[in-house]
């Protein structure tokens, strides 16, 4: 276990994770995503904002090759995580999405029990040697998704019988039990009413020891609350990236400063 | 006649429409608010006369020739049809319709030519009475429409309520003429029974049904166990089934999931244009094809083949099945939610274990229901068997030899003499129930597997 190396540290002075360059995305004729360059920081929460339609969720489901099972979609330019192209020949995208996990907008259980649910991922992995492994995969998995607590008496009983809330928390375990280096978050709060948005969002916070997290949210209070890093996407062009609180506080951008007073919708 | 009614009638209604719209459109335009559209008050007249007057004219027909014939029987010199069975009765009646038809043999008896006459001038009456009692009607029902417009009358709402009614008639047609089938059925089966015992309809082992109707015919003693009949149809289901069902679910994987575009475009209506071929199409194409292959497949291997194979008819079956599970599959593959396919997606699952172990689970009741229909149209289905499958209801489990099912000898049943007072002729409408009743059983199975699940994946 290497947790504790994480714990803490000041964002600026991490390695850079995730690294886009000329990153452009066509869907048929649409041009969604122009001339993408951002670099991500490891164990950092990065929160991209924008009005809706501006390529935000585009952007992000390339980091883990998901627009690769849309036929109409298409991307070019260089995305590199550790240094790697992922969109390399050599890269399988099966093995990629188990080093970058994603938890969608509204939750998605597997119609299955909540055990099964988060062993699905380890499982096809072969991350597990043992029933007694895969235990305690599944345990550490929950825990760190904060729902161990509320759930470890009912294992068996099927995940799409949970509150909103803690089914987004399973899939959020769901996600870091193939123990993966990057989470992604694609409005994960949409669909949760305010105290199971609390909850997350606390969540959210505790994961960036360990994973790097991108977020993609409509709320800029929400972005303010648990981003260090912010991007503003503005038909599909990046048109600022910084810290979070210089974006909110200090924008340089005039399309930015419009959106977070609320003028851009 | 008839269609001087139904002339009228129609006549009528528009007229009615008509008359009504205008006295509508005549208030609005005098200045008052109506509560309905004029066009509604048109259509209230216009239903108000269409769905009684027509459900009076088809009970008008239904009836007429029952009472023309009761009364024309009744009017016969007394003591004509006393000591006579039933069927002599008819036959009575039967000869006094065609010579009313005019279509005379040889020298009737005289009251039998006035009956005729008497015939004939009843039904011209009824037909008169008909169109009268038609006209009389629209009439009336049109002055009563017409008074009914006026500014405050909800018109839209009588619309409502007609139409309903006339939705109400029509779903209890449909019941009752299930109804009817069925008490036809359970009454012939009641029939047979008293002629045949159940324990030996139910647990006999043969199957000879071909019992001399006349006197002079040559024909077996008799026997009606119907266990090989329902074990060859069982034999031959379980064929086409164990064959279709693998087929039918990995095509339609391999189309929903992994096919291009392209391919998909062409595969799916090609798949389904099978669904439409002729049974008797397959037919012919079992007995000329698949049963030689088959033959000479088993003779190259030293294995005596029937002529006649459960195996043919049930892999051509097969084919007929596949198309239909294979549209219930992708029908209910599709109607997973995509975010499921994401999940399992971004886990890093590939495309096939996405489809087997997330989506195949939660499609489970569609594809389990779509299975067990094809279930029942596999015992159901005739025309297949009757050209493919033999005659003789050979008591055997294997493939290969000549078997016949329920449906086979339902046809053979009723083909050539029938006499509705012998066992054979009955024999069909028993067979044809207990056909029924296990297709009614799985069905019913069919969908209470499809809630079961369906109220565990929601």
């Amino acid at each position: 276990m290497d947790d504790l190396r994480a714990i803490n540290c000041d964002v600026d002075t991490n390695a850079t994770k995730i690294s886009a360059r000329g990153v452009q995305v066509h869907y048929g004729d649409t041009h969604a995503i122009k001339d993408v360059d951002v670099d991500i920081k490891e164990r950092s929460v990065t929160a991209f904002i924008g009005p809706s339609g501006c390529g935000k969720s585009t952007f992000l489901r390339c980091i883990n090759r998901m627009n690769d099972t849309i036929d109409i979609c298409r991307v070019a330019g260089d995305i590199r995580i550790d240094g790697d192209d992922i969109y390399d020949r050599s890269i399988d995208p099966v093995q990629l999405r188990a080093r970058v996990g994603m938890v969608f907008q509204k939750p998605n259980p597997f119609p299955k029990s909540i055990y099964d649910n988060v062993a699905y991922g380890p499982k096809i992995h072969g991350l597990a040697r043992s029933r007694v492994e895969m235990d305690e995969i599944v345990e550490r998995s929950l825990r760190r998704a904060a729902i161990w607590d509320e759930v470890k008496d009912r294992l068996h009983a099927p995940g799409t019988g949970l509150s909103g809330g803690q089914q987004q928390r399973l899939c959020i375990a769901r996600a870091v039990a193939t123990d993966p280096e990057v989470l992604l978050m694609d409005e994960p709060c949409s669909a949760l009413d305010p105290i199971a948005t609390a909850q997350i969002e606390e969540l959210i916070d505790t994961l960036r020891e360990k994973y790097t997290v991108v977020i993609v949210t409509h709320s800029m209070q929400q972005a303010a609350r648990v981003s260090q890093k912010t991007a503003f996407f503005h038909l599909g062009s990046l048109v600022e990236y910084g810290d979070t609180d210089d974006i909110f506080t200090n924008p340089r951008d005039s399309r930015t400063e419009s959106y977070i007073s609320g003028r851009i919708g | 006649m008839t269609t001087l009614a139904f002339a009228i009638l129609l006549v009528a209604s528009l007229a009615a429409y008509a008359l009504n719209r205008r006295a509508a459109t005549g208030i609005r335009n005098g200045g008052a608010r109506l509560h309905s559209v004029s066009n509604y008050h048109g259509l209230f007249a216009l239903l108000l006369m269409l769905v009684p007057v027509l459900v009076v004219i088809l009970a008008w027909l239904v009836l007429q020739g029952s009472v023309v014939n009761a009364v024309v029987m009744g009017a016969l010199p007394d003591g004509t049809l006393t000591e006579l069975e039933k069927g002599q009765v008819d036959l009575i009646l039967a000869e006094i319709q065609s010579i009313s038809g005019g279509r005379i043999f040889g020298q009737p008896e005289p009251w039998k030519l006035a009956a005729a006459e008497r015939l004939t001038e009843l039904r011209q009456l009824a037909a008169l009475g008909l169109v009268l009692v038609t006209a009389l009607l629209c009439l009336a029902i049109m002055i009563f429409a017409r008074k009914k417009v006026s500014a405050e009358f909800r018109a839209r709402q009588g619309v409502e309520r007609i139409v309903s009614g006339l939705m109400i008639f029509c779903s209890v047609v449909a019941i009752f003429t299930t109804v009817g089938i069925v008490a036809s059925l359970a009454f012939e089966t009641y029939k047979f029974l008293r002629l045949v015992p159940l324990s030996e309809f139910l647990f006999g082992l043969n199957w000879e049904p071909q019992i001399p109707i006349r006197a002079d015919q040559i024909a077996a003693a008799g026997a009606f166990g119907w266990i090989p009949v329902i074990v060859g149809t069982i034999v031959i289901t379980i064929v086409a089934i164990v064959i279709a069902v693998p087929i039918g679910l990995l095509s339609a994987i391999y189309l929903f999931e992994f096919a291009p575009k392209r391919v998909r475009a062409v595969a799916k209506p090609l798949l389904e244009i099978l669904a439409g071929v002729p049974t008797v199409v397959y037919g012919f194409f079992a007995i000329l094809v698949v049963a030689p292959a088959i033959r000479i497949f088993g003779a190259s291997l030293g294995i005596p083949v029937a002529p006649n194979t459960a195996l043919a008819a049930g892999g051509v079956m097969s084919i007929m099945l596949v198309p239909f599970i294979s549209s219930f599959a992708d029908d209910a593959l599709s109607a997973v939610p995509r975010a499921m396919r994401d999940g399992a997606l971004a886990l890093g699952a590939t495309r096939a274990e996405t489809v087997l172990n997330v989506l195949f689970p939660a499609a489970i009741p569609g594809i389990v229901g779509g299975v067990l229909l094809a279930v029942s149209r596999a015992i159901g289905e005739t025309m297949i068997v009757v050209m493919a499958a033999g005659l003789m209801a050979n008591l055997t489990l294997n493939p290969l030899e000549s078997v016949t099912t329920v449906t086979v000898q339902i046809v053979t049943l009723l083909i050539g003499d029938t006499s509705f007072d012998n066992p054979k002729t009955l024999a069909a409408f028993a067979l044809g129930m207990m056909l029924f009743l296990v297709t009614l059983i799985i069905n019913i199975f069919a969908l209470r597997i499809v809630r079961k699940y369906r109220e565990a994946y929601d």
